[in-house]
């Protein structure tokens, strides 16, 4: 309850947890993400991870991508 | 009519193109950027038509070279490649966000075919798509469905080309090049048109999928200790065959040449003309073929790891390690294949998209150390290193082997590491990249990938490869008037009248080559290299084995007058060991032989990675660069080692 007003960013998500992306909060790398189908609503969930953590592979629409943290993070999610 | 092929990566669109083209492709470059650029031609029922194989990109807007190419193409109706119509290939297992760049392109006016390709895997997924909707949300574009992976679908394509028409249409939704120049102006209109596709409602799920098998086998091939054993031993099976199993095709291609080149001489009438191709071209095609194993056996294995989808997961478990030195995990291929031969290894640094990391990786690559450097290795090391083991077990000549290859290892990311910062980037690196679904690789597309490397290989870099050496033959071979003289000299000489008839040989290839323009050109550089600890016939040598640094052996053996089978190899360490200089100390000492190693460690010496940096680059600023950063940094390195052990 106590972080219900911080919005969690998609490189913090535990994995197999099924989320819903928000907002891309960084302008540069949005339309990039936007193609791959990251859009406002989607529904997305980390599938597994690389040695050291980083990057990740996300599940979106039947899609596995893979992402370094740094972009991840600006990435906004919300529970589905 | 010119037809351009445009889809997403992982599509099969190379299968599509290489279904529709068979044999007919031919492979160069966009036009002042190093992207590659497949054409060929294809036939329609009405017709003979150009194809060209654009880079498979995600949508029209531009970040990364490939995705350049494609927008300036498309943006110029004056360009050479403006295309006519376009073949546009979906996944059809994947079709909503394969959908955003043809709606894109359907907006932009073009004639276009949608291939629905994969069209199997999309039913095994359990996908059912709705053509007709589909058909009446882009009423103007041909829809086929194929499998290409199988060559299905061939005769549906060239129909349906046949059947395009040029005419105004409804864009499917507002599209202004001109106003989407802004990050957030391009976002917003790919989030519309991404929403506006989804609630078309084209796919349906029948049943509920199976699990991904791919997940699955993800979880071992990317385990943090799995992951990298399994890789370890896919790279010591490539290097195994490019080290050991690649001599065998090479000894031939080498025996084949001198062959040829001994036949040669003996019948076409004496003279320079037939020295010229006796001597110089025929060695010099020799010395481009001779890479030819390699270069194939190389692309044979990445062109099997790509197909079948498991080289993203090595750029997966390899991005962070890579990340420190200003690389990504697609550097890794690259710079390892670079230790047997760095010829293949720069060339297969094309699958790295970011420009400035793929420059970076061709830059440093050359100081790994290369298979050509082991002879030089081991003859300096057999002269100059004793043959003596620390604690009894550890071999030091051994040892000192191991660290000339780590100190190229070192240098190679460490030049990579300083690099980064001084390297412009040309593009905006980000590194979001599809993991596609493990596939069997299609053997065909893995033939077509290793013939284009190899005519590459022979077309563009072939050519300044024979160039420089026949130019090194011909200084090499030739000296200015006074060599007759010095020949008479010896014949007189006690010596020679002693000689036997192997031996008179050697002693007048001896003077010959002392005494030929290189001989010249050594002994006058020899003030330069003598604070190295080289005296003019190790400079003979240096300068003669920038062809390739094994010439550096044979060159010695020349001079020497010891010939170069296994025998004379054992004379030619007898007699380096023997040599004096003037001042009666042993020519080829520590201090020497160390200053040597270091040199070949780092200095360029090999004129065909030259060429093929030139032909990936597409500029002579680059390999220049190059020759001149590794010849510093060897000159510099040679003179430190010779002056703290002297």
């Amino acid at each position: 309850m106590l972080l219900l007003h911080m919005s969690q960013t998609l490189d913090a998500i535990s994995l197999n947890e099924l989320v819903e992306i928000a907002a891309i909060s960084n302008d540069a790398i949005a339309p990039k993400l936007s193609e791959m189908g990251l859009t406002k609503g989607q529904k997305i969930k980390a599938i597994f991870k690389a040695p050291f953590g980083d990057p990740i592979a996300y599940e979106i629409n039947g899609n596995v991508i893979s992402m370094r943290k740094e972009e991840a993070m600006q990435v906004e999610v919300q529970m589905a | 009519m010119k037809i351009a092929l445009f889809g997403n990566p992982n599509t099969g669109k190379s299968s599509v193109f290489n279904m529709l083209t068979g044999l007919r492709q031919q492979v160069g470059n966009f036009p002042g950027v190093t992207v590659d650029k497949k054409q060929g031609s294809i036939q329609t029922p009405n017709g003979k038509h150009e194809l060209i194989d654009f880079p498979g990109t995600y949508s029209f807007f531009a970040r990364s070279l490939d995705e350049q190419v494609v927008k300036e193409v498309l943006n110029d109706s004056a360009h050479p490649d403006y295309p006519d119509a376009i073949i546009y290939v979906a996944d059809a297992a994947n079709l909503e966000r394969n959908l955003l760049f043809f709606s894109q392109l359907y907006d932009l006016g073009f004639p276009i075919v949608l291939v629905l390709n994969m069209w199997d895997r999309a039913q095994q997924k359990g996908l059912q798509i709705n053509l007709e909707l589909l058909q009446q949300s882009f009423p103007d574009a041909q829809i086929v469905t194929t499998n290409a992976r199988v060559s299905i679908g061939k005769t549906r394509i060239t129909t349906a080309l046949d059947a395009l028409e040029k005419k105004e249409r409804a864009p499917f939704l507002a599209f202004d090049r001109q106003q989407l120049q802004s990050d957030q102006a391009q976002t917003l209109n790919t989030n519309q048109r991404l929403e506006k596709i989804r609630a078309l409602g084209l796919v349906q799920q029948r049943n509920t999928p199976a699990p991904n098998k791919s997940t699955r086998l993800d979880q071992i091939l990317t385990h943090r200790i799995y992951g990298y054993l399994i890789f370890s031993l896919i790279l010591l099976t490539i290097f195994q065959f490019i080290f050991s199993f690649a001599s065998i095709p090479m000894d031939f291609i080498d025996g084949q040449f001198v062959r040829l080149s001994d036949w040669c001489s003996q019948v076409l009438p004496e003279g320079v003309l037939t020295r010229l191709i006796a001597q110089g071209l025929i060695p010099g095609i020799g010395g481009v073929l001779v890479f030819v194993p390699q270069i194939a056996i190389l692309f044979f294995f990445i062109a099997l790891l790509e197909e079948s989808g498991y080289l993203s997961r090595v750029v997966f478990i390899m991005d962070r390690l890579m990340r420190p030195f200003g690389l990504n995990g697609k550097s890794v291929v690259p710079l390892l294949s670079s230790v047997a031969c760095a010829i293949p290894g720069i060339m297969s640094a094309r699958t790295i998209t970011d420009w400035k990391e793929r420059l970076i990786t061709i830059f440093v690559a050359p100081f790994m150390s290369c298979s050509a450097r082991i002879p030089v290795y081991t003859l300096l090391i057999s002269v100059v290193i004793p043959k003596t083991y620390i604690g009894g077990i550890i071999s030091l000549q051994g040892l000192v082997l191991f660290g000339l290859y780590l100190l190229g290892i070192l240098f190679a990311l460490g030049t990579a590491l300083v690099l980064q910062f001084l390297v412009k980037n040309r593009t905006s690196g980000y590194h979001v990249m599809e993991l596609p679904d493990y596939k069997n690789p299609r053997m065909s597309n893995v033939g077509y990938t290793v013939l284009e490397k190899v005519k590459v290989f022979i077309t563009d870099a072939g050519k300044i490869i024979v160039a420089i050496s026949i130019l090194l033959w011909a200084l090499a071979t030739y000296g200015p008037s006074s060599r007759t003289a010095a020949l008479k000299d010896l014949h007189q000489s006690q010596a020679f009248k002693n000689a036997n008839e192997t031996q008179k040989q050697e002693l007048d290839n001896s003077l010959l080559l002392s005494q030929s323009y290189i001989g010249h050109f050594g002994k006058w550089m020899e003030p330069a290299i003598a604070p190295l600890g080289y005296d003019w016939k190790i400079g003979v040598a240096l300068l003669s084995s920038f062809a390739a640094r094994e010439v550096f052996v044979g060159s010695l053996a020349t001079i020497y007058a010891v010939g170069e089978d296994s025998d004379g190899q054992k004379r030619l360490v007898h007699k380096l060991k023997e040599e004096k200089n003037e001042r009666g100390k042993p020519t080829y000492s520590l201090a020497t032989g160390a200053s040597l190693l270091v040199f070949y460690v780092f200095a360029m010496q090999c004129m065909a990675t030259l060429a093929v940096v030139k032909r990936e680059t597409q500029t002579w600023k680059w390999p220049l660069l190059q020759l001149l950063f590794m010849g510093v940094v060897a000159y510099l390195s040679a003179f430190v080692v010779f002056q703290i052990l002297v």
